[in-house]
């Protein structure tokens, strides 16, 4: 095959891949805070969903695509309050909380756009335009495919980072950590426990939206039913194999991405075969990850469990 | 200077009175240990010293100043730590960072290297030898005890509380542990030791109360007495209790059990060759202070743990190798297990799935391998109105009877099973008189009845009571076995504490 023939071929492949990859790695960084918290986020789908139709919805009003970044935010963290409301405050089985707010989310989003987004057909919105960050964007290869990218990819940099150097490095991280492994040991050090719970989901939530920000924003500029498709899902098997760490994430991400940038290469180059076939490789390779690389995976040991003082 | 000043301290759960008018002064820069039986109070008190718990009744004086302790943050303000009896620790975190979880005072960073260096200060001056890099599933128990000292004393804590210090700890590790406390002391600190071992009491600290159902019985000096009165204390001696008994007729030995050994749960030799024979028609008692093998002993005979060694035998038949399934079917053995919650009942489920928990599979509840429900409610309503369970229907989750009446179901569910054999595990414990009387006549309607009953139990007025033959249990052995009219309350003592210092030596 000669389809990184040359270095232009190999970057626009890399580069494909790694916008293909951005949703999934802000959704699966919202879902390592929350997890890390002990909280399942299976609502990852909808924080998505609903941060690409805040996005849609706040750029088409506003004529501005970061009023659509606030506002993406905005509904992520709509469906973050009702998750934490439900799971940690309510005690409601997380899974079960986080698919109910899938289906809440497909459905709303879904009304309301037609509702407010399509009067004469689908709206286009304001997007962001690619900025080159001056000298980075020079070096080869790795110049246009990591500073030749917009706003959002830049975001997401600075998120992975964030989030990496917040779990490990701050006291606040400490906590979220061991919230999620024994929630008993931060109560009798005198921290709250469910607080910490709830300003995790929240902040996970919120930046899973941003994915869906993306979607919007910097990759189709307009919002369509159920644009999400299962990326949410991707996302949380991303969570796993990157052994709830961002970096891990990140990494499981981009893996996910590539596959995916190769299988549209392929489809491309092989016209005779059925499209069908090759799109299924994302799929099948976060399976094979899955189920190959996750042997003795240990999520944090609360994850799941409501934590109540209890009697004696 | 008293440290710690408890005045008619009140706390009740669900109008059971866990304490009920505790008084306590403990000087500062000593070791006073709480000694007393499991249920007697203890961890409750601790948990409102802890801030866990908000006293109904009752005045708390820390440092000669009236406190209310809101929260385990407001304890650690005043300089109360706690040590809990299961480690309040995050395995998957450093020693490090366990101890800086939840730290006041620290800002945007960690600054992890920094509080290494003086937890590795801290960790020499007591001797720990703890590498504040490691990560708590790396270390033993002992090791991670000393975590747990060393985050009180990071928070400058100057009364510390030690809940049960040594139930997960090996000999080896409690030796180091007890030197641990000593070193504390000697450090300025004053030590609130909460155990129910005997031993331990008089190998570390300086005074001793006992506590019994709700109260604070008495305080001494640990020079002042010896094992044998503070063992005597914790199992009390009230003779609030009268049920009639025929004499005794015992017959032919039907449970037998010859130099059994066994291992508990952590590994460690539990029962050192027990030997003991319930015969037709008797009531035979176990007591001992609570940890001395017993339970172990219960789990044994009852097929739950396998034996080391020795033998279990039915009329003289060996069933050391039967599981409990075969020894309820074949040998018609029946057990009344000590924890009603978990292991007696299905919380959740309703009475009458309760009640056939035991024999579902027979033909008495069953058809061809289905459950006949309309026979098992009929039959579930027939035990409750014959052995007083009260309820509102056999319909009713057994989460909502009493303690009692979930006794009385568990009795029925086994004894309508016409055993030959039925073992019972403290079956009294948390119960209010009345249903302590109602156990101990239907124990005794089985021994009219010629069934062999084991009785196990660490409360010496009911165990002198109801039992015809009482052996008493310690360190893994039987230190003596007494006919009732030669058991008191100081002849049991003796064996109790005397020889409970002998088995500790060795």
């Amino acid at each position: 095959m000669n389809m990184f023939s040359d270095l232009q071929a190999l970057t626009d492949f890399l580069s494909t891949g790694l916008r293909l990859s951005i949703p999934l790695v802000f959704a699966a960084l919202g879902g390592t805070l929350s997890e890390r918290a002990g909280v399942f986020n299976v609502a990852l789908e909808g924080c998505l969903l609903a941060g690409a139709f805040g996005a849609a919805l706040g750029s088409f009003v506003f004529i501005s695509p970061y009023a659509g970044l606030l506002t993406g935010i905005g509904m992520a963290l709509l469906v973050g309050g009702l998750l934490a409301i439900l799971a940690v405050r309510l005690g409601v089985n997380q899974l079960v909380a986080g698919l109910a707010l899938n289906i809440l989310v497909l459905g709303l989003t879904s009304y309301l756009s037609r509702l407010l987004l399509t009067g004469d057909g689908r709206r286009i919105v304001e997007g962001f335009a690619p900025y080159p960050v001056p000298f980075l964007a020079d070096i080869p290869l790795l110049g246009p495919l990591l500073f030749k990218q917009d706003v959002m990819t830049y975001l997401m940099y600075a998120t992975v980072a964030l989030s990496w150097w917040m779990l490990w490095k701050t006291p606040w991280g400490l906590v979220l950590r061991a919230v999620g492994e024994n929630p008993r040991a931060v109560d009798t050090a005198g921290m709250a426990v469910d607080r910490a719970r709830i300003i995790a989901v929240l902040a996970g939530c919120a930046v899973a939206g941003l994915g869906g920000c993306y979607l919007v924003l910097s990759q189709v500029f307009l919002f369509t039913e159920h644009m999400s498709a299962g990326k949410g899902f991707l996302a949380l098997a991303a969570v796993i194999l990157g052994r709830w760490n961002p970096l891990g994430a990140l990494a499981a991400c981009l893996l996910f991405g590539l596959c995916d940038a190769l299988q549209l290469r392929l489809q491309f180059g092989q016209p005779d075969v059925p499209y069908q076939l090759f799109s299924i490789v994302p799929f099948v390779a976060s399976f094979l990850a899955l189920v190959l690389f996750s042997g003795k995976v240990k999520p944090p040991a609360s994850i799941g469990i409501r934590y109540e003082r209890g009697g004696k | 200077m008293p440290a710690l000043k408890l005045r008619q301290i009140v706390k009740s759960f669900d109008g059971f009175r866990a304490l009920d008018g505790v008084d306590l002064a403990v000087q500062a820069g000593t070791v006073h240990a709480i000694i007393g039986e499991n249920g007697a109070g203890k961890t409750t008190l601790m948990n409102i010293l802890y801030g866990l718990y908000q006293p109904d009744e009752g005045m708390i004086e820390f440092q000669e100043k009236p406190v209310t302790i809101p929260s385990p943050r407001g304890a650690s303000d005043l300089g109360i730590g706690m040590i809990h009896q299961h480690f309040m620790l995050v395995d998957t975190l450093t020693v490090v960072e366990n101890i800086v979880l939840g730290l006041r005072g620290q800002g945007m960073s960690l600054n992890l290297r920094e509080h290494e260096k003086r937890i590795a200060e801290m960790s020499a001056r007591f001797g720990f030898n703890i590498d504040p890099r490691a990560e708590i599933w790396r270390l033993p128990m002992g090791m991670r005890q000393r975590v747990e000292i060393l985050k009180v004393l990071y928070r400058e804590a100057d009364l510390i509380i030690l809940d049960e210090p040594t139930s997960i700890l090996t000999p080896l590790e409690i030796e180091g542990f007890l030197e641990n406390v000593k070193s504390l002391r000697d450090a300025g600190k004053t030590i609130l030791f909460i155990t129910h071992k005997l031993d331990e009491v008089f190998a570390a600290s300086d005074r001793i109360s006992v506590m019994r159902r709700g109260k604070v019985l008495n305080t001494t000096d640990a020079k002042d007495t010896d094992a044998r009165r503070i063992a005597c204390a914790m199992v009390g001696h009230d003779r609030i209790l009268t049920v009639e008994r025929m004499p005794h007729r015992a017959g032919k030995p039907v449970l037998v059990g010859r130099g059994l050994h066994a291992r508990d749960n952590r590994g460690l030799e539990a029962l050192r060759g027990v030997s003991v024979s319930v015969r037709e028609g008797e009531i035979h008692g176990i007591i001992g202070v609570d940890g001395n093998g017993q339970a172990e002993l219960a789990e044994v005979l009852t097929g739950m743990r396998s034996a080391t060694g020795g033998l279990v035998e039915i009329d003289g038949r060996d069933i050391t190798a039967d599981d409990p399934e075969t020894r309820r079917r074949s040998s018609r053995l029946a057990f009344v297990p000590e924890d009603r919650h978990t292991t007696g009942l299905v919380l959740e489920y309703p009475l009458w799935k309760n009640a056939i928990l035991r024999d579902f599979g027979t033909a008495r509840f069953s058809r061809a391998g289905v459950v006949d429900r309309r026979r098992a409610v009929e039959a579930t309503s027939e035990w409750i109105s014959a052995y007083d369970v009260r309820t509102q229907s056999p319909y009713q989750k057994a989460r909502f009877l009493s303690g009692g009446n979930q006794q009385k179901l568990i009795f029925a569910r086994e004894i309508e099973s016409e055993p030959r054999v039925l073992i019972v595990m403290q079956p009294c414990k948390g119960l209010d008189v009345g249903a302590i009387e109602a156990v101990h006549r239907t124990i005794l309607e089985q021994r009219e009845r010629g069934g062999a009953i084991l009785y196990i139990s660490t409360e010496l007025d009911h165990v002198l009571a109801v039992c015809d033959r009482i052996s008493v249990m310690c360190g893994g052995v039987v230190t003596g076995t007494l006919e009732a009219h030669e058991a008191t309350a100081e002849t049991i003592g003796v064996l109790m504490g005397g020889t409970m210092s002998k088995a500790s030596a060795c």
